[in-house]
This record gives C-alpha cells, sequence and structure tokens, in this order.
C-alpha cells in the first residue's frame, strides 16, 4: 500500500494510508486521518430517548449500591479474569455498547492474584462470605503478590509502612497505571496483534537464553494468550474482533473490549482509557461523510460508552477508600492538546466526551483531562471553562509543557502521570511523608507519635531550645537520604513481584515490544514542609520535649513567610525540596532499568497522612489533613487565586515528570458577573497558570452551601461531582472527614 | 520617589472589579460608614500595612500576562482610595509606564477640585453611587449626596470612561423613585459605559461583629432575582447598559 493514497476497500476504506497501514503505529494513523475542529458546541446533539431510559436504570442501580454500604454485589467465587464471566448487560435492548466486568452490572469480580488478604477484608466489609476454595486454592497451591513481597520486605520497610512515612504502597492490590493503548484493537483487530507479538516470540527464538530473554519470552506469550482471550470475550457478546473494526460502532465497541478485558484482569489502582476520543472521531468522521450514520448516533454510542466507563468496580477495602476515597478507578481520558505539527488535536468528538457531562449529567468518571495548550481553539477552550463551571468534572494539564518530552500521542496515567501510549509504563510508587522526615530529623529518627525508632539510632536528636535552620536543614538532609533509599529498595520489591504474580498481560500486549518504564515516586507533604522550614529561617521556632525527651510540639515567634502567596522566598524551598528529593531517589538502583520520576500528588490521602503525623513546625496541629498535592495549607494563600497558582507553577517540572498537582475550588460569583464572563476569566486563568509552566489544575466551582446541604441530604446530590487532588468524586461517596477537608479548604471568595 | 500608601489587602484574581482578570488592592481608609459595607474591616487608614508604590508596582508586573490576556488590569479599591490621592496617582503612573490600565473604585464623596489630576489619569472609574434621593444617601452612607453628584459631573465633563455601581438594598435603597431618578440622571451622561446593580449580601456581617459595630442590617433580607431584575429593567428603561 503506497503512503498518503486514500484507501478503497476493507475496513479502512475512506482513510488515508501510511506506515500504520504496515505495522502498528497509531500515532501515524491519526496525524494522517484527523479532522481538527475549530467551531463551537452548536453541532452537539442532547441525549435520545435510549439514553435517558438506560442512564436511568444505571443510575438506579448506583443508588442500590450506595443504600448497600457501598457494594451491591460481589461475585466471591469466580477468581476474576479476561473469560471467567459470560456475556452481562444491562439491558440488551437498549445498550449500544455492550460489555460488564462479571455477569451482572456493579457486580464486583474478586482479583485474588493480587493479594488474598484485600480480597476477604473486602468482602467482609461489605458483608460477603469468602469461599473457602478460592482461600485454600490463593493459599496452598498459588501465592500472591502480596504474599511475594512480604517475603521479601526488611524490617525497616515494615517499620516505615507502619509508622506511615512512606503510606499507600501498592503491596497488596493491583498497581495499575498501566495504559494499553486499546485503540490498536480497533484499528488492526486481534489477529493482527497476536502475529506481532508472534513475531516478537520468534525474534528472539537463537538469542542466548538470559535471564532477560527468558522473561520476554514468557511474558510475550502471556500477551499472546490474553490476546486469544480478548478475542473469546468479544465472542462471547457476538462479536468477532479478530479484523479491524469496519465502522463507527464496531471502532468504540472494539476498544471498549480491549479496556474491559483489562479491568476483568486487573484491579489496578488507577485504570486510565488512554486517549481515544480523537482516534474515535475519524471513524465518526468518515462515517458521517458517508451518511451512514447521524450525529444524534454517535453522540448515543458516546453516551453509552461513558456509562460503560462510570460502571467499572473493584472491591476495595476500607483502608483503601480511606487513602483513594469514594470508589475512584480512574478512568482517565485525555482530550484535546496539539499536534507536534501544529494543528490542534481536537476534534468534534473532544465536544462530544465533554458533552456526556450534559446529557447524562456530571460524574467523577471517566476521569476528563483536558490537555491545554495556548495554541488550542480559544472556542474549546471556553467550551471547556464552561463545563467546569456547569460540572466541576474536569481537570487540566499542561500539553506546551509535556509535549516535548512525551510527544503528542501521550496519555494520562491515574491522575497527572504522562505516558506516551503503548510504548512507556510506570510502576507506581504512592508516596514518602516529607513533613513527617522533616520531625524525624529533628527526633534522631524517632517518631513523634509513638516514640519508636525508626530511622537506625546512628542520627542524632536536635538538642537545642531552638531550632537552627542550618542544623535542621543539615540533619533533614540526611533523613532524606535515608527515607530515599528505604522507599526505592520497597519499590524494587513491590514491582518485582507485581511482574511474577500479577503480571498485566492484556494491557502489556498492547504496548510495544520495548518499553520505556518509570519508577514513579512521590511526597506528600510539600507544603507542611516548605511552611516549616520558613519557619525556622525567618522566625525563632522552640521545640517543646517530653520527659522522654522526643520533640513533640513547637512555638512559633514572630512572622514568616507562607507557601502559596508567590513570595520567592518560601516557595523556593519548596522547589528545593521537589529537587533534592528527586536527586535523591535517583541515586539508588531501580528495578528493571526503571527511569526515576516523582510526583507531587496526594489524592485524598492528604487527609490520612495528617492523621499519621505530629504537630509540625509550621503550626500545623498533629492529626490536622495536608494540603492535598502541591496547595499550599488551607488558608495560607491570603493574595489570591493567582498568586497561590503562581507558587505552584515555580515547581521544577523537570525533577517532578509525574506531576504536580494543584487543586482549587472557586464560587461561581467570584469568577464574574456573567456566564460569558466567568467563563472568559476562567479561562484566562488557566492561560496565565499554564503560560507560567504550572502542570495541573483541578478546577471547582461551587458554593459552599451545596456542599453542605449535600452532606445533610445525600439524596438531593447522586450526581454532585468535586475534583479532589488529580481526580474527582461523588462528594457523597466521601467520608464526613474528607467532605469537611473538602469544605474547610481555601475557596477563592474575595469580594 | 515612591510614596507609601495603606493597604488593607490585596487579591491577586479580581474579576468583579472591572473588565477581565484584575489585580485588587483593597486600600484601607473610609469616611463612609455604609450600613452594608462588606468591608468595615478597611474602615481605619492606620489599620492597613504601608506599600511604596514601588513594591506593589513590583509585585503587579508579575500578574501582567493575566491581565493583558483577558482586558482586564489593576483596580485600585478600598476602603476609600482617594483618600490617598498622592500614593494613587503616583501608582497609576508608574503602572502606565507598563502599559497596564488602572481603575479606581470610589463613592465619590471625596472633593473632586483636588482630585481633578488622579480622575484624570486613570483609565477607568467605577463610581458607586449609594443612593440617588439625598436623604436615603444620608442614611445608608453618613454623609452627603452632594459630593458625589459633583465628583460625577466632573467625569462627564472629561469625558471619563465610567461604571456606576448601586447596590440594591430591599428597604434601603430599593424605591422605585430612587432608582429612578438614578436612571434619569444617568441617561443623560454620555461616559457612562456601564450600570452594575449589585445585590445586597450579608457575607461581611460576620466582620461587623469582629469589630464590635452594630449591623444594622441583620433582618434585611437578600434581595430576589425578581428583585435584582427590576432594577435593571429600569436602568434599561433610560437607554443605559446595565450588567
Amino acid at each position: 500500500m503506497s503512503n498518503n493514497t486514500v484507501i478503497h476497500e476493507g475496513s479502512w476504506s475512506g482513510f488515508t494510508s501510511g506506515e500504520w497501514c504496515e505495522r502498528v503505529n497509531v500515532v501515524d494513523f491519526i496525524r494522517k486521518n484527523i479532522t481538527p475542529y475549530h467551531g463551537d458546541g452548536a453541532f452537539l446533539a442532547s441525549a435520545t430517548t435510549k439514553t435517558t431510559k438506560l442512564w436511568k436504570i444505571v443510575s438506579e442501580l448506583i443508588k442500590a449500591e450506595r443504600e448497600n454500604g457501598g457494594v451491591l454485589d460481589v461475585d466471591a467465587h469466580t477468581p476474576g479474569s479476561i473469560i471467567a464471566h459470560g456475556a452481562g448487560y444491562i439491558d440488551k435492548e437498549l445498550e449500544t455498547v455492550v460489555g460488564l466486568q462479571t455477569d451482572a452490572p456493579l457486580r464486583r469480580a474478586i482479583m485474588p492474584y493480587g493479594g488474598l488478604k484485600m480480597v476477604e477484608n473486602g468482602l467482609k466489609a461489605y458483608g460477603f462470605e469468602a469461599d473457602a476454595t478460592v482461600a485454600e486454592i490463593f493459599t496452598k497451591y498459588r501465592k500472591t503478590h502480596n504474599q511475594g513481597v512480604f517475603d521479601v520486605y526488611t524490617k525497616e520497610m515494615l517499620a516505615c509502612r507502619k509508622s506511615g512515612i512512606i503510606t499507600g504502597l501498592p503491596d497488596a492490590y493491583g498497581r495499575g497505571r498501566i495504559i494499553g493503548d486499546y485503540r490498536r484493537v480497533a484499528l488492526y483487530g486481534v489477529d493482527f496483534l497476536m502475529a506481532e507479538r508472534r513475531a516478537i516470540y520468534d525474534s528472539s527464538a537463537d538469542l542466548a537464553m538470559t535471564e532477560e530473554i527468558i522473561r520476554q519470552r514468557e511474558e510475550t506469550t502471556e500477551q499472546y494468550r490474553a490476546l486469544g482471550d480478548l478475542k473469546q470475550m468479544a465472542l462471547n457478546y457476538g462479536f468477532d474482533i479478530s479484523k479491524p473494526a469496519k465502522d463507527s460502532r464496531e471502532a468504540i465497541q472494539w476498544v471498549y473490549f480491549a479496556y474491559l478485558a483489562a479491568i476483568k484482569q486487573q484491579n489496578g489502582a488507577a485504570m486510565s482509557i488512554g486517549r481515544v476520543s480523537t482516534f474515535l472521531d475519524i471513524y465518526f468522521e468518515r462515517d458521517l461523510r458517508n451518511g451512514v450514520i447521524t450525529e444524534s448516533e454517535i453522540q448515543e454510542l458516546m453516551d453509552h460508552f461513558v456509562m460503560k466507563l462510570r460502571m467499572v468496580r473493584f472491591l476495595r477495602t476500607p483502608e483503601y477508600d480511606q487513602l483513594f476515597s469514594g470508589d475512584p478507578v480512574w478512568v482517565t481520558e485525555a482530550i484535546g492538546g496539539m499536534c507536534e505539527d501544529g494543528r490542534t488535536l481536537v476534534t468534534k468528538n473532544s465536544y462530544r466526551m465533554i458533552h456526556t457531562l450534559y446529557n447524562i449529567g456530571a460524574a467523577p468518571e471517566p476521569n476528563l483531562t483536558v490537555l491545554w495548550s495556548d495554541a488550542m481553539p480559544e472556542s474549546f477552550k471556553v467550551f471547556c471553562s464552561q463545563a467546569s463551571i456547569d460540572t466541576s468534572s474536569l481537570q487540566y494539564e499542561n500539553d506546551d509543557l509535556m509535549r516535548p518530552k512525551f510527544g503528542d500521542d501521550y496519555a494520562i496515567a491515574c491522575c497527572v502521570s504522562a505516558m506516551k501510549i503503548g510504548k512507556q509504563m510506570q510502576f507506581f510508587g504512592a508516596r514518602a511523608n516529607l513533613a513527617k522526615t522533616l520531625l524525624y530529623a529533628v527526633n534522631g529518627g524517632r517518631d513523634e507519635k509513638s516514640g519508636a525508632q525508626i530511622a537506625p539510632a546512628t542520627f542524632e536528636p536536635i538538642t537545642g531550645e531552638y531550632l537552627s535552620y542550618d542544623e535542621v536543614y543539615a540533619k533533614f538532609d540526611q533523613m532524606m537520604d535515608w527515607l530515599a533509599k528505604v522507599y526505592v529498595n520497597s519499590l524494587n520489591v513491590i514491582h518485582y513481584m507485581h511482574d511474577k504474580y500479577s503480571y498485566e498481560s492484556l494491557q502489556m500486549a498492547l504496548h510495544d515490544k520495548d518499553i520505556y518504564r518509570t519508577l514513579a515516586c512521590g511526597i506528600a507533604g510539600l507544603s507542611v514542609c516548605a511552611d516549616s522550614l520558613s519557619a525556622i529561617k525567618y522566625a525563632k521556632v522552640k521545640a517543646l520535649r517530653n520527659d522522654d525527651g522526643l520533640v513533640y510540639d513547637y512555638e512559633i515567634e514572630g512572622d514568616f513567610p507562607l507557601y502559596g502567596n508567590n513570595d520567592d522566598r518560601v516557595d523556593s524551598l519548596a522547589a528545593e525540596l521537589v529537587s533534592t528529593f528527586m536527586s535523591k531517589v535517583r541515586k539508588h538502583p531501580s528495578y528493571r532499568g526503571s527511569v526515576h520520576t516523582q510526583s507531587v500528588l496526594t489524592i485524598t490521602s492528604n487527609v490520612v497522612y495528617g492523621k499519621k503525623t505530629g504537630n509540625t513546625p509550621d503550626g500545623r496541629k498533629a492529626g490536622e489533613p495536608f494540603a492535598p498535592g502541591a496547595n499550599p495549607m488551607h488558608g495560607r494563600d491570603t493574595h489570591g487565586a493567582i498568586a497561590s497558582l503562581s507558587s505552584v507553577a515555580k515547581l521544577p517540572y523537570c525533577d517532578a515528570e509525574d506531576g504536580i498537582s494543584y487543586t482549587f475550588a472557586i464560587l461561581p460569583n467570584a469568577l464574574g458577573k456573567t456566564e460569558q464572563i466567568k467563563a472568559d476569566n476562567l479561562a484566562g486563568l488557566m492561560n496565565g497558570y499554564f503560560s507560567d509552566n504550572g502542570h495541573h489544575l483541578n478546577v471547582n466551582v461551587f458554593n459552599r452551601e451545596t456542599l453542605l446541604d449535600a452532606m445533610d441530604h445525600p439524596e438531593k446530590y447522586p450526581q454532585l461531582t468535586i475534583r479532589v487532588s488529580g481526580y474527582a468524586v461523588n462528594f457523597i461517596k466521601l467520608t464526613r472527614e474528607q467532605q469537611l477537608d473538602v469544605i474547610a479548604r481555601t475557596m477563592h471568595t474575595k469580594f | 520617589m515612591s510614596t507609601s500608601g495603606y493597604i488593607h489587602s490585596i487579591d491577586t484574581f479580581g474579576s468583579v472589579d472591572g473588565p477581565g482578570i484584575r489585580y485588587i488592592i483593597f486600600t484601607s481608609g473610609c469616611l463612609m460608614r455604609c450600613q452594608y459595607c462588606h468591608n468595615p474591616d478597611t474602615w481605619k487608614m492606620k489599620d492597613g500595612i504601608e506599600k511604596t508604590t514601588d513594591k506593589l508596582v513590583a509585585d503587579i508586573i508579575r500578574y501582567k500576562s493575566y491581565m493583558l490576556n483577558t482586558g482586564g488590569g489593576v483596580t485600585i479599591s478600598g476602603g476609600e482610595p482617594l483618600l490617598q490621592p498622592d500614593f494613587v496617582y503616583e501608582l497609576i503612573n508608574k503602572l502606565h509606564t507598563f502599559n497596564i490600565p488602572v481603575a479606581i473604585d470610589t463613592c465619590g464623596f471625596p472633593n473632586i477640585d483636588n482630585l481633578k489630576h488622579v480622575v484624570d489619569a486613570a483609565d477607568l472609574i467605577l463610581l458607586d453611587i449609594k443612593s440617588f434621593d439625598p436623604e436615603t444617601y444620608k442614611l445608608v452612607t453618613s454623609r452627603e449626596l452632594s459630593n458625589t453628584l459633583r465628583f460625577a459631573e466632573y467625569l462627564q465633563q472629561t469625558n471619563k470612561r465610567t461604571w456606576i455601581r448601586f447596590v440594591y438594598v430591599p428597604n434601603l435603597t430599593d424605591a422605585k423613585e430612587n432608582i429612578e431618578g438614578l436612571a434619569k440622571y444617568l441617561s443623560t451622561m454620555t461616559n457612562v459605559e456601564l450600570v452594575e446593580v449589585l445585590p445586597f449580601h450579608k457575607m461581611g456581617e460576620h466582620k461587623w461583629e469582629l469589630l464590635g459595630y452594630d449591623y444594622k442590617l441583620k433582618n434585611t433580607p437578600i434581595p430576589t432575582e425578581k428583585e435584582i431584575e427590576f432594577a435593571r429593567d429600569i436602568f434599561k428603561r433610560y437607554g443605559l447598559k446595565v450588567q
């Protein structure tokens, strides 16, 4: 097939040819065939009768799930896999996109490969009986990821885990954050992809059988098998997906099938869908041109697809829910952005994806993420801003910052982590608690709450009454060295075992042969730490000790600059912390040649981290929540939103390439006086923030009263959605503690 | 030279005091004692923090891209900024060297005769006319209306770009004749670009209590959308652009 000519036959008829025809190259297909859209949202179609009926059924199910304590049903007897369950439907007559994780809607599967304890505790917490046979199999005959990790953990790792200086490690649940290139299944069909795996396998037949090659051959075989299962799974629904999708309906269905197989196989902490809307637009545009589909039918497909993405469920435990509240699964979809050739990747389908928020109401999933570029069409910027004002369901990430590093076909894993689709994966590393590390530095490695010696006793505590910045910083620096080592080592153990016992064969089958891997570390407590250092540096901080010599509190005399006010004196401390910890992490060998990165992101774990951390030298009291992600502490950013954004924008992305999360909440009336002005001002705010190199922005636009009312009358707000660090949740699904935390956070309200 | 002014606070993301995204400087010091004031903590000048124009300008220019991309600028509000005319005048001139437009938010009570150069220098005046009926004006503000009208006349004479702001307070400023009188008066001015009807709100009430002042509007309701529309319609009938 020659390059750049219109194809006239087969499933690809009407598309422009290119390298993509010969080998897997989705980005080439997109570049050759995309129709950038510069218009506004006037073309959008409203919900069809079918959509409205179907959403009503789904809403009732979600309501029943909530009333049942958070879980509607679990199949406790069948360990999940791609083909463990037969076909399941919501209402076969109404669904235009089919496929469920088990045989019934919102019925959760168990996935014991990650860890049996997670399954058993999850079942118990929601009132379901564990299956004795499953327990026997996964204790006697089959080892789990969780068991593997605990076979190897050192005493020190266990102590750090217990004290909470490292929290949220994926050692008992699926690590997730892997994005299969689900588009490949629609574009090529499964047979093509299986043949590609076969070729990879055969290419190593004559090589020396080193550990690396043996592993590659075993994994490729697993991948091949998973693709076979995927084909079978689709057949169970009456679809043969061995060949490329030939029209819009098949394209969206097959992308979904590929994703469905992934979420049947893995209960990963975050299961992004990738960047599918612009890809699908190419099929939609072609079929529209040929007059074989209408706008209303396309929107119906998108609405139904999104409904399915809103129904993804995993069985979790209450402890997990404390860290990552609201039952999130991070079905993150990246929308918009720019092509490297200067055209926009905004298409009509970018609009349709966001329009689902109007047709079937606001929702936390899929985690809609707009890749913001200065060069993006103004009409789309304003459309997105309006959707944020109306639904608080969007987050934004800086395409101009990420594109130079990740190209123009990356997606977002989980909340804020960019990855080249099908070419890159990460080893998710949760996060280390820097605020607590600072307290350990003061106390010579003893935990400020328990008094237990966590870091080696060779660390000397600070003994002076008043803290000296130089002394504290020197000790803090050493303590970060120690922590970085324990942290990276723990992650290596975890990911070795995850690959061994809970390998994501389907998702990895939708990747290239050679993968760029990152070790995605993270930090929590950045603003607490920066303000604490600022207090020590610019004010006088007195250490209060108990009888045991342990510093348990601090007295501050005088003023000091606070992070979040665009004051370089303290913002530079925050930026330096990010770079310093990153450089320490980089010193330690990482599993499987992965490249060290880090994020400044907490999800909702800022509450738990706060709970586990004692009084800090910035005046924060023990147990009080940290600020989420890279946010300034609540109420300390007193110079308005842009000063706050500017402080965050100073954090160096090059030392936090896994993402820097900022969550912003504003009252509708504080954005401007008319609807048009509000949308324009919000777009202007984002333009400014992103041109200052800000990385990520969660936008919430709501009134406090609404949230307070929703706490008391949850039944009135089934779809009230708010953005928390890096994702969105149904407000009413948050724990009360987290609801109060959200309400307490700074709302930019000057008047 | 760098003159100091007394500043209550700043807001780097102002969106309701003039067009676009604005850097708002809330000066401290005001002679009015408006019953509905939502910033009574700005009344006493000496409660503010002294800041020089140089220091402010250095801070402001960091936000220039936000302002200029949205047609915004700086708004000097308060308090009553014109109680510190030298400071305001110098600040405006310095900001103009960076091409940053400046609005002044004033009640028009300070004597215009001493302030002409300051007003001339500003790009936009947000003139708060608390009431058109002199008695009501006095009741609301404890001051006389006549100064504000003289101020408005000067704006007309110099054709200064002006937005008028009127706070609708039920049972206080809401008389039809009061609104109608103001509308009629404004309709003769050619420099008025926009009239903003601001609904009375109670977000400042807690500050009154905190400061130990007697808040007289405890029982005053927040106006309904219908009442606000009623007021807006009056201004519209007189050919004014209303927001």
